[in-house]
């Protein structure tokens, strides 16, 4: 018990401290609007009051954690699922896009890596690209991508999962080249006694071999995807999701609704990486590969 | 359309010309040939496709147009680089990886500062951060400084992890050794551990270089003078104009590619001694 | 024989704490060491010798009883640099030079420029490695890095050299050759040397006094003074003295042994 009270107890006390410190900024960048505000009344402010007013304002420059929460709530909680104020229908939007974006890119990835390690001239020619794409700022792709495939007849989903596909393949084919490569020559040599053939090493010895560094790549993929899902928004218009709502209440002044949408993002990417991190788990301690 | 069939020929003998070299185990300097004939055929291909199946400009241009609008948009195209790569990602980039790197050193003389901050440093930087881009906007306005401000919380997390697992990288053979020298904390930051972390930095020092010109483009998106890479392909984008928004990728490319190949370099130059340098790993 | 004896222990113990419970490395040590000895402590793995060395070298701290070295308690005199240590593994730094390797322990402890390059020249040729100052570690043997990380011990104005197994992971050819400059060493500059090892003949042949151990608990069964002459060559193996020396070490081991 004390060994989790151990890793509990800092990160409690630093989370804490970040909140305190969040009440005091609010304080600090809400305030001119507020002295503002009090000018125009001709009033003036004591401490207590300007504290007051900073956390309560209603398009604050920087919300409080109460705020930020109660917003979440009301959009969740308060509103019906399908309705288009309601959080969960535009998280449940950009769920679907990373979902999909990820499964692509994971599969995407996978077959890559497979190619590469099994020809050495796909290694030699695709590799340099491989990296290089991921040079290419896909998000600066993504308005146009969108627009290109929309006119081309594939709207919704789909193109917003593409771009997730190729933010989130890049690590699966990184982890699973190490991984496919990282049986050692003995392994390799033994299947040679036993006349193995190519698929039925790859099957029996290199994926088995690959999958520790296939979850950690695949937590990086989903984090990956996700992002690749919110900037895909961005461009297209109306269909929703979490980067339509931040981009929207940026657009119209909305703070409460930048900051909720923010939130929704990080505790969807925070859930979904949990999630793998619990598949890694179970999958590793059954193949007795987790330390 | 023989273009067209010419393209496929194209491709076939250059992939019969990969096969060729990647069977040639001896003459390493032929490696760069593959990835170059490859691109070629793939450029190649493209063109033709366009061509041959008409497809219209607006959904994808041909190489050729965009090669055109390239060298034909060179002002415009370099005001954009500057606002863009210049002044918002290379400024955050040097902002948010310095910090990380006094942070982690902070961090590492206090542990129980570690076991607090990690883990939230490690939801940071799996959290879409690209998101807090429209408050920073918000906060500082829609010129440059915004853009750098949304790089630098994006370089931050990442560099900061992978700065703070490589000074637990020393061996503890090492630390020994000065502990029987009586060396200082300082003497054993200096002497021993920044040289062992050299590699994980120089591993968030990559990392980050992709970040950071995503941030600052996307950034734009959310506002931006007119001027600025983002701001570019939005616009273009929205008029149909694809062929200067790649025209925009390319430099982008380019620019990312080679911000990350003088990345490489310096690693190479810092880390001559690591086993991955020395071909032995 | 000297008055006061550089090394003194006392009713040492040391446990550690260990997820399977505790492990008694070092039970009720007593042992004195003077000026100029050369003393080897010789046992099966888990004997308590490294922990022993790692105490004088104030690398890790006993649970019961005191030692003191040079007069002063192991902290002081590692404080004071009283000592050289050179590892099982070379530990030489891949991102420095030979030269560079050498310089180190002189850079930390504010010895001036010009004395350092002095220094690395006279200590390289001590090992016979002279000529290899720009070469990277990665670039020598085993037993070329092994003599490197014996000149850096040597580098700096320290009376005592703590060796913990230095040839260990080496050939015997190459083994030999090093025991002959080590001994060769050892009288040119007249340090008092802690040698352990597991090897009876490098023992026997390196030593003025040999410090047998045993295991669980770590304790010392034996503490044999060497009469064999200061100047012997490699033959010295063979005589008569040498394998009666030995013959009391095997024996002090087989004791320990089946002790359990």
């Amino acid at each position: 018990m004390s060994k989790d009270a151990n890793r509990f107890f800092p990160i409690l006390s630093i989370v804490t401290l970040i909140v305190l410190f969040w009440y005091g900024f609010s304080v600090v960048l809400n305030a001119p609007w507020a002295y503002d505000q009090a000018k125009r009344q001709s009033i003036t402010l004591t401490l207590p009051e300007l504290v007051n007013k900073t956390w309560s304002q209603k398009r604050p420059k920087l919300p409080t954690p109460h705020q930020v929460a109660s917003e979440m709530w009301d959009t969740t909680v308060n509103q019906k699922i399908s309705s288009k104020r309601s959080l969960v229908f535009h998280a449940w939007i950009t769920f679907s896009e990373t979902m999909l974006g990820f499964i692509m890119g994971m599969g995407l990835g996978i077959a890559l890596a497979i190619a590469i390690v099994h020809n050495r001239a796909t290694a030699l020619s695709v590799m340099p690209w491989i990296i290089t794409s991921q040079t290419i700022p896909i998000l600066a792709l993504a308005p146009m991508i969108i627009v290109g495939l929309g006119s081309a007849g594939f709207s919704g989903l789909l193109p917003i999962a593409i771009i997730s596909m190729y933010l989130s393949f890049f690590p699966v084919v990184v982890g699973m080249v190490k991984g496919l490569k990282s049986p050692e020559q003995l392994e390799i040599d033994q299947m040679k006694t036993w006349s193995a053939t190519g698929p039925q090493v790859l099957l029996k010895l290199r994926l088995p071999k690959s999958m520790p560094y296939l979850f950690t790549s695949l937590k990086l993929a989903m984090a990956a995807s996700l992002v690749g899902a919110i900037v895909g928004e961005l461009p297209s218009g109306g269909g929703g999701g979490l980067g339509f709502r931040m981009l929207s209440g940026s657009t119209f002044g909305n703070t409460l609704q930048i900051w909720s949408g923010l939130f929704s993002a990080a505790i969807l990417a925070a859930a979904l990486i949990a999630i793998i991190g619990f598949l890694q788990k179970i999958v590793l301690n059954k193949m007795s590969l987790e330390p | 359309m023989i273009y067209f069939y010419l393209a496929l020929l194209f491709w076939i003998i250059a992939w019969g010309i990969n096969v060729w070299i990647s069977r040639q185990k001896s003459l390493k300097i032929l490696n760069i040939i593959p990835p170059i004939l490859f691109g070629a055929s793939i450029l190649l291909i493209w063109e033709a496709t366009i061509f041959y199946f008409s497809v219209s400009p607006v959904i994808l241009p041909p190489p050729s147009a965009i090669f055109f609008k390239l060298i034909t948009s060179v002002p415009m195209l370099w005001a954009d680089f500057v606002q863009t790569v210049i002044k918002g990602a290379l400024s955050g980039y040097i902002i948010g990886c310095v910090s990380a790197i006094v942070v982690a050193l902070i961090v590492d003389k206090f542990k129980f500062l570690e076991r607090g901050l990690l883990p939230i440093g490690n939801f940071m930087a799996a959290m879409p951060i690209i998101g807090i881009a429209p408050i920073l906007v918000m906060w500082y306005g829609y010129g440059w400084q915004s853009k750098s401000a949304v790089v630098t919380v994006m370089v931050f997390f990442p560099m900061l992890i992978n700065t703070v697992q490589g000074m637990k990288m020393s061996d503890r053979i090492h630390r020994d050794l000065m502990l029987t020298y009586n060396a200082s904390y300082i003497q054993t930051l200096l002497k021993l551990r920044l040289s062992t972390a050299m590699p994980f930095i120089f591993n968030g020092l990559k990392i980050s270089t992709t970040l950071a010109l995503i941030g600052a483009i996307v950034a734009e998106f959310f506002g931006s003078p007119v001027r600025g890479m983002g701001f570019r392909i939005s616009t273009e984008a929205a008029r149909f104009a694809l062929d200067m928004v790649w025209a925009e990728i390319t430099v982008a490319a380019i620019a990312g590619s080679f911000f990350y190949g003088s990345v490489v370099l310096l690693e190479k130059w810092f880390t001559f001694w690591h086993p991955s340098q020395r071909g032995r790993a | 024989m000297s008055q006061t004896p550089v090394i003194k222990v006392n009713n040492l113990d040391l446990t550690f704490e260990t997820n399977d419970g505790p492990v008694n490395a070092l039970s009720d040590i007593n042992l004195s060491i003077d000026k100029g000895d050369f003393v080897s402590f010789i046992g099966p793995s888990g004997c308590g010798k490294t922990t022993l060395l790692r105490v004088l070298a104030d690398l890790d701290e006993p649970t019961k009883g005191s030692v003191t070295v040079n007069g002063v308690s192991p902290s002081e005199a590692r404080m004071s640099r009283a000592y050289g240590y050179v590892f099982q593994a070379a530990g030489l730094y891949p991102w420095r030079n030979i030269a560079s390797n050498i310089k180190l322990p002189l850079e930390i402890m504010g010895y001036p420029k010009s004395d350092q390059e002095d220094r690395v020249s006279k200590v390289l040729e001590l090992v016979e490695l002279n000529g290899f100052e720009k070469k990277f570690p990665w670039q020598l043997s085993g037993g070329m890095q092994q003599r490197a990380s014996i000149a850096r011990a040597l580098a700096f104005d320290a009376d005592i050299l703590l060796m913990d197994e230095p040839f260990g992971a080496l050939d015997e050819i190459v083994r030999d050759h090093l025991n002959e400059q080590l001994l060769k060493l050892w009288k040119s500059t007249s340090k008092t040397i802690c040698f352990v090892t597991h090897s009876i003949p490098e023992a026997v042949f390196l030593s003025t006094k040999i410090v047998v151990m045993s295991p669980r608990p770590g304790r010392i069964v034996d503490v044999i003074e060497s009469d064999l002459s200061p100047n012997r060559p490699l033959e010295i193996r063979d005589s008569k003295e040498f394998i009666e020396i030995s013959q009391r070490v095997r024996e002090g081991l087989r004791t320990g042994h089946t002790d359990e």
